[in-house]
């Protein structure tokens, strides 16, 4: 059966505490006990038009699985976002000592270069659908990035909060967009508890406030990639980089969804948490065998991830446990020299964020956490270009000469030999 | 001088969309049972069947998150600003 262009497919939405049901409005939180509300879908409904044949005749977008994704109609922001490539990483797998290792590159997704692309374009598409014209954002720089990209193509209004300490990159690319940028002289946390209080006050659809049960769903279709680039297959491990742990959470959902519709087998599945040790709520905790976290105080490079009350965290925590999986934790160094490492091996510059997820990639292959001759996938999740402050310092200077061959002939006498001599 | 709590949009059936309420209590404990006796109901909200803050339920004090401080040992001094805040996600 052929997908409708205004077939819905969503159901209602439900709290994950206590299960109550609401309405599919701009709505975040259960009435009852602050639990997060989550997008549940007719899934017999799915499978009728959602196969691997359709899919595949679809164009190359996250939006080829459309039916699995929270819009009522067609996407109206964002149509070109994802199918970001699967890079089989061999240089990179046999640095770290790894039988088949790919990474999964949203440093090049469309239009502003991070995952946060997959997340907007469905919030933003739904704000439509519920009629708001202004958007808004609580953000570490990338989400900013994107709602600031995809609400200027869209003509929304967007307003984003972000801490006022972000690296200069990640603040000139939502500036450029025209967006009004607001700089919280505070940590993200702040500014996140800043922006829960404003958004109810304005009618504003504030992407990871009051839109965040369809925002969160956003980030599945990076799973679905994945699966489907493999030939179908769910890898047996799955790094991915936790900030408030939406991701991980996200991405574990996609895979068992591709199982529940048959689009893949079921398999041996392990979803790893990767953070920066100057925040490590979750994996503390993970790694402490609790099955709920502290909150800490942000000190890190890894600023988009720096998020010290992770709201996701208790769900990160139960799909580690779930999948027996993971979590480890980089210091600064180890992220400049994960970033290094990806580049030198792959081509790939990923900023902070990549580090850390490679990293712990590295870690938990050297602790025997990932075997050998197992095979794993790793999110990098955002491009090294809007984090130069990072690694400015850190990866040597161009050596200068004068256009002189004699110049330049001294300068390589040691390393290498000119062909006729 | 009292003490002021910001009621958060979900809460405000409760306290009659009241936004801003006022209480007189010495720590964040004695101010939950002091919203429970003059909105009932509101303490299920905000505490679980142990009696702790349920887990998706952030308090604030003067922008301070309580689990930073002592909990619902957290004292309170008069003209404190007491924030109930839902959880969100990452950015």
């Amino acid at each position: 059966m052929i997908m409708e262009k205004t077939e819905n497919f969503m159901r209602a939405l439900k709290c994950r505490e206590c299960g109550r049901e609401y309405p599919l409005t701009a709505t975040h939180v259960c009435e009852f006990d602050f639990g997060p509300l989550e997008v549940v879908y007719d899934y017999d409904h799915i499978k009728k038009s959602l196969t691997r044949e359709a899919i595949q005749s679809r164009p190359k977008s996250m939006w080829r699985y459309r039916e699995l994704l929270p819009v009522a109609g067609q996407p109206t922001v964002g149509q070109q976002v994802g199918f970001t490539p699967l890079v089989k990483a061999d240089r990179l797998a046999r640095r770290l000592g790894i039988r088949e290792l790919w990474v999964k590159n949203d440093t090049v997704n469309y239009p502003t270069l991070s995952f946060k692309d997959r997340v907007v374009s469905v919030a933003l598409s739904r704000a439509r659908e519920l009629g708001f014209t202004t958007v808004a954002c609580a953000s570490t720089g990338n989400l900013a990035n994107s709602v600031a990209a995809n609400a200027a193509s869209a003509g929304l209004r967007a307003y984003v909060f972000i801490p006022s300490d972000l690296e200069q990159g990640k603040i000139l690319n939502s500036l450029i967009y025209g967006a009004q940028v607001i700089g919280i002289k505070g940590h993200y946390d702040e500014v996140n508890r800043l922006c829960a209080e404003i958004a109810g006050k304005f009618g504003w659809a504030f992407v990871n406030v009051n839109m965040r049960p369809y925002y969160a769903e956003g980030s599945k279709s990076m799973a679905y990639e994945i699966v489907e680039q493999l030939g179908w297959q769910i890898p047996q491990h799955t790094i991915v980089p936790m900030a408030s742990g939406s991701l991980l959470t996200k991405i574990h959902k996609g895979y068992q969804e591709m199982v529940k519709l048959g689009l893949a087998k079921e398999s041996e599945v392990h979803v790893h948490g990767a953070q920066a040790t100057g925040c490590s709520p979750i994996s503390a905790a993970q790694k402490a065998g609790l099955d709920f976290f502290k909150p800490v105080k942000p000190n890190t490079i890894a600023k988009s991830l720096a998020i010290g009350t992770p709201a996701d965290g208790f769900y990160a925590l139960k799909v580690m446990k779930e999948t027996t999986a993971a979590a480890d934790d980089v210091t600064d160094d180890e992220i400049r020299d994960a970033i290094r490492l990806l580049a030198e091996t792959e081509g790939i510059f990923a900023e902070t964020a990549g580090g850390v997820t490679v990293g712990v990639t590295k870690k938990l292959i050297a602790s025997g956490k990932i075997g050998p001759n197992d095979s794993a996938v790793i999110c990098v999740t955002g491009n090294g270009l809007k984090t130069l402050d990072a690694v400015d310092g850190h990866c040597g200077k161009p050596r200068e000469i004068k256009p002189s061959l004699r110049e330049f002939e001294a300068l390589v006498a040691n390393e290498v030999k000119p062909v006729n001599a | 001088m009292a003490k002021k709590v910001r009621i958060p949009t979900p809460l405000r059936k409760l306290t009659n969309n009241e936004e801003l309420v006022e209480i007189q209590a010495a720590t964040i404990g004695e101010a939950i049972t002091e919203l429970q006796n003059r909105f009932p109901g509101i303490q299920e909200r905000l505490v679980d069947e142990k009696g702790e803050v349920r887990r998706f339920v952030n308090v604030y004090v003067n922008e301070e998150d309580i689990r930073f401080l002592k909990n619902k040992d957290t004292e309170l001094k008069d003209g404190d600003e007491i924030s109930i805040i839902p959880a969100i996600a990452g950015g």
